[in-house]
């Protein structure tokens, strides 16, 4: 920034914001400001007015939740009296054992834990792959292969889900996990995301250099790329385990209940097998459990990933 | 991937090996060769798994669905297709059923999409202060965005509840009657928006945010000297300078509302969720897809609402280019 601009911060803003905020940007966030262009974000001091609106937003996402917990721990009389209760009650722990039972979640988390874990790992592992050749590997193609990425995610996979259901029902997966995973293999998103972690935080000169030792590609992939994209490649992944959990379409589709995923054992709850609302409630705050402990351990993170990966989306 | 191991060398047996070190002049051809090899073809190596998988699973059914639509096929016998020409086209295109799904398709839609967004902008721009405890907030807002269909549509199927419901004590509370939100169709269709509403806006505020902190500071305070009060600097500089990023997020909500399936479904609490209501009067097209193909049994026809659906999203992005050309025209 230049130094014409300082008279205008001091005409308009109250001078300590700029400075201050400048100060935060540079040294602190090393890795974090990645994709930050220097000197950027406006950043006035929030009032008690943004502090007010933002506490009503975050009692919007959150109260479903809490209220998820309250319903679960209390008995069905209670819940459907009104008003309904807002604290929690005795019986949370009674309702998730009979839950687990009835919407057989212990077979269905199961499930979703190997769908997720391997459609997670492949999709880190082969969206590094590609997002590294995609910035750092010249290849005739290049350009419109990386076009054709993107486009593929315009392509809802409602469209072919009909002959996808047909092709499952010919290998013989119908009712099986491979079924829900090997379409969900790759993802457009990922390598996309890769790709512009990889463009900018990995050094043309590094690849040289390791072509001038002689490594080959796989060789630098492994023992350059890989230690540097730690942090995306972990991001990524639980990211993509948040979608492969929660996807609900296409395993409600080729998944029936002697075999579910969490979000297809839900809708038994739903759908009247069992009429008790706090068991409901119960099987929701079970299904989401896995997902809410990871959102507390490492929310920061998936934020921080979900902001990098936007900025030139 | 083979190309970039180290193969065997094929040459005669009286030739030395290549050394590590590739002194030999055969040593030194062969690791040129290799090299060349390595580098003209590790990028396609290392791109060939997306597009294989892609091409599989993605690509071959998405054709091969017009093809499907072209017959009669029933989900008993998959592998018998009789061939029937465009009847499944002709008999969507006058079934009742196909327009008020694709008309709740577009109002849901709508009223889940626009809400979400402009919730979204000023979630952001909230977000966009310097904050106490900004990764608090940030956080919180994702929250919904790890909870699945199943779980938020249950909770909020729960809330909604006519007699029960806490949105109905708390309208109850400041003098509203007490609303139907099952069976009234436009109350139905906002219950279900709140849904998705719910869902998605941190995640699209995060998005903006994250175009908001690109945006160079001169321009705001460029702004500032010709006198552009905070909420003018917010329209004129805030949301022009994430403007591709407004795009992406009504392309990727676009595609989200044509695919509206677990909310609805979930919501109508069994029997009623496939057909979306006891008078579908939340039936969207992907609910009439599931219908047909795994309730009526026929997939062909299944394939057709495939197809329609793959034809709004077109006359969904034709028309934002239109409306795009014409703003931009007129700024």
């Amino acid at each position: 920034m230049t130094t014409d601009s300082i008279p205008v911060r001091t005409a308009d803003a109250p001078p300590r914001t700029a400075p201050k905020s400048r100060r935060n940007t540079a040294p602190g966030g090393q890795g974090r400001r990645l994709f930050r262009h220097p000197g950027a974000g406006r950043q006035h001091h929030a009032g008690p007015v943004a502090y007010i609106l933002l506490g009503i937003a975050a009692l919007f996402s959150l109260f479903p939740l809490y209220w998820t917990m309250v319903a679960a721990s209390t008995d069905n009389t209670r819940v459907t009296q009104t008003p309904p209760p807002f604290l929690p009650g005795p019986h949370l722990l009674d309702n998730l054992a009979k839950a687990w039972q009835d919407a057989a979640l212990g077979k269905a988390m199961l499930n979703s834990l190997i769908v997720a874990g391997v459609i997670s790992l492949s999709t880190v592992l082969f969206a590094t792959l590609a997002g590294f050749a995609f910035a750092k590997l010249r290849f005739k193609g290049r350009n419109i292969l990386l076009m054709l990425v993107i486009g593929t995610m315009m392509v809802p996979p409602q469209l072919g889900v009909v002959p996808l259901f047909m092709m499952m029902a010919e290998l013989g997966w119908g009712q099986k996990l491979p079924a829900v995973i090997f379409p969900t293999l790759v993802s457009a998103v990922g390598v996309f995301f890769m790709r512009q972690y990889l463009t900018e935080a990995l050094p043309d000169e590094l690849v040289e250099a390791g072509r001038v030792d002689g490594a080959h590609s796989l060789r630098i992939f492994w023992s350059i790329v890989l230690p540097i994209a730690r942090a995306p490649m972990a991001v990524l992944f639980m990211i993509t385990f948040v979608h492969a959990w929660n996807d609900f379409f296409w395993p409600f589709i080729v998944l029936d209940m002697t075999n579910p995923t969490v979000p297809v054992a839900l809708t038994q709850l739903s759908a009247g097998y069992v009429r008790d609302q706090s068991l409901i409630m119960a099987g929701a705050l079970l299904g989401t459990l896995p997902l809410l402990v990871m959102f507390v351990v490492f929310g920061r993170q998936i934020v921080g990933g979900i902001m990098q990966g936007a900025v030139k989306g | 991937m083979a190309i970039s191991t180290s193969t065997p060398p094929d040459g005669a047996p009286g030739h030395t090996l290549p050394a590590g070190d590739g002194t030999g002049e055969d040593g030194l051809r062969r690791r040129t060769l290799l090299h060349r090899l390595d580098v003209r073809g590790a990028p396609y190596a290392f791109v060939a798994p997306f597009f294989v998988v892609f091409a599989a699973f993605s690509f071959y059914p998405l054709v091969y669905t017009s093809w499907i639509s072209l017959h009669r096929v029933e989900l008993s016998t998959l592998n018998v297709m009789e061939w029937v020409g465009f009847d499944n086209y002709t008999a969507l295109w006058d079934d009742d059923r196909f327009w008020n799904a694709l008309i709740n398709t577009i109002t849901i839609g709508v009223l889940s999409t626009v809400p979400q967004l402009m919730m979204a902008l000023g979630l952001a721009h909230l977000l966009n202060y310097q904050l106490r405890g900004s990764t608090f907030f940030r956080v919180a807002a994702l929250t919904p965005y790890a909870t699945s269909v199943g779980a938020a549509a249950l909770v909020f199927t729960m809330l909604f509840e006519r007699d029960f419901g806490m949105i109905n004590w708390m309208l109850s509370l400041v003098g509203v009657d007490t609303i139907d939100w099952e069976n009234n169709k436009w109350a139905a269709q906002t219950a279900i928006s709140t849904i998705v509403i719910w869902r998605w806006t941190g995640y699209n505020a995060l998005l903006y945010l994250a175009a908001m902190q690109a945006i160079p500071r001169d321009r705001y305070e460029a702004a500032a000297i010709d006198g552009a009060s905070r909420w003018q600097q917010f329209l004129k500089v805030t949301v022009p300078g994430i403007r591709s990023t407004i795009v992406f997020t009504i392309v990727l909500s676009t595609i989200g509302a044509t695919q509206l399936f677990g909310e609805p479904l979930i919501f109508g609490q069994g029997p009623n969720g496939i057909t979306g209501g006891a008078d579908n009067q939340y039936q969207t097209l992907g609910l009439l897809l599931y219908e047909e193909g795994w309730k009526n049994y026929q997939m062909g026809r299944a394939a057709t609402v495939a197809w329609a659906m793959f034809l709004l999203l077109i006359a969904v992005f034709v028309v934002q280019q239109v409306v795009r050309r014409v703003l931009a025209r007129r700024a």
